[in-house]
């Protein structure tokens, strides 16, 4: 199974939740914080940091171009 | 392994003008996964970018074509296939692609869609359906489906409306399907499929319109309207298109697929 690694653009998010929601993995969860706009951006929630399996469905699915994946090795 | 990492850019940013991001569109609105499966696509494609050409209408999803950085036409209402067309049979080399909403191609531009279809030209229409005119204020248009209340249909809408994959496929377009702005994956397989296929494609592609539509009708936010789409959506590729008529009721089937790949005779293919 791979294994992926988040990014996200935090400044971009307008914290619509389809990543958080449809992640096929649970892996995401909404931020603490704010970005300036006010939106709780995506994070990997607590406990999931090896769950990602980089399958790209956040890169399609974020209308905001602000989240990605990449495999690690 | 860490938890997420914060960057400034996105792979696809290349394709964008990322110096416009955050785009206009509201927060729920399926635009954006649109256009990052149409990225995904072009970026996958055996076409080089700069031969690639994206035009669309007036409206929210007319905002597309401004915020590619590819050669792009944002054109008059309406008139996304008529510039489609002179692109195409003027330089054959071109892979051009009409991204536009509903009202665009199907109200005021509906005579154009049809026979565009009919000539079986080698473009690729993608039709983001959001059931009304979002830009505007949320007002009914053809496939604002009925009982939908909408601002010029209060009470709910009472005409029939149009069945887009029938539409099409009675008009003889080669390539038909319908997917959702949830349904990202084989969104982006039917685009590229469109890409490499000569003739006249059609993609409708049901998106949330959080403000204009879903408000109005029980459905609330965006990731409510995705959520439907996940409950309610029936992939079905050998479906009937007589049956595929969309009511938007909480309880009615979507149906989706790939419903038509065949070929036929095409006008303004690359030789």
């Amino acid at each position: 199974m791979p294994r992926g690694q988040v990014f996200v653009i935090p400044e971009r998010c307008k914290g619509c939740r389809f990543c958080i929601e449809f992640c096929p993995e649970d892996v995401l969860t909404e931020s603490e914080g704010m970005n300036a706009k006010g939106y709780h951006y995506a994070v990997v929630a607590e406990g999931k940091e090896d769950a990602c399996v980089d399958c790209r469905f956040c890169r399609l699915v974020c209308p905001e171009f602000a989240i990605y994946t990449e495999e690690v090795q | 392994m860490s938890r997420e990492t914060a960057v400034k850019s996105h792979p696809l940013d290349p394709l964008l003008r990322a110096d416009r991001l955050p785009h206009i569109w509201c927060p729920g609105c399926g635009l954006g996964s649109i256009m990052a499966c149409l990225s995904s696509a072009i970026a996958a494609s055996s076409i080089p970018a700069e031969k690639h050409v994206i035009v669309s209408g007036i409206g929210c999803t007319g905002r597309v074509a401004g915020y590619m950085k590819l050669d792009s036409f944002h054109t008059t209402h309406g008139r996304a296939i008529p510039f489609a067309t002179g692109l195409k049979l003027a330089n054959p080399e071109l892979e051009v692609t009409v991204v536009s909403g509903d009202g665009d191609l199907f109200a005021i531009g509906g005579n154009h869609f049809i026979h565009a279809a009919r000539r079986n030209i080698d473009i690729n229409v993608v039709c983001v359906n959001n059931f009304n005119y979002g830009m505007t204020g949320g007002q009914a248009g053809p496939t604002t489906p009925v009982g939908a209340r909408t601002s010029t249909t209060p009470q709910g809408a009472t005409e029939p409306t149009f069945n887009l994959p029938l539409l099409a496929a009675t008009l003889g377009a080669v390539f038909v399907a319908r997917w959702t702005s949830l349904h990202v994956r084989q969104l982006e397989k039917a685009m590229s499929r469109v890409m490499e296929k000569d003739g006249f494609s059609f993609i409708e592609v049901l998106s949330p319109c959080p403000v204009g539509f879903g408000k109005s009708n029980d459905i609330g936010d965006g990731l409510d309207e995705m959520s439907m789409y996940r409950r309610n959506g029936v992939v079905s590729h050998d479906a009937d298109l007589t049956e595929a008529g969309i009511d938007m009721k909480h309880d009615s089937p979507i149906v989706l697929g790939n419903f038509r790949d065949v070929e036929r005779p095409a006008l303004g293919v690359r030789q």
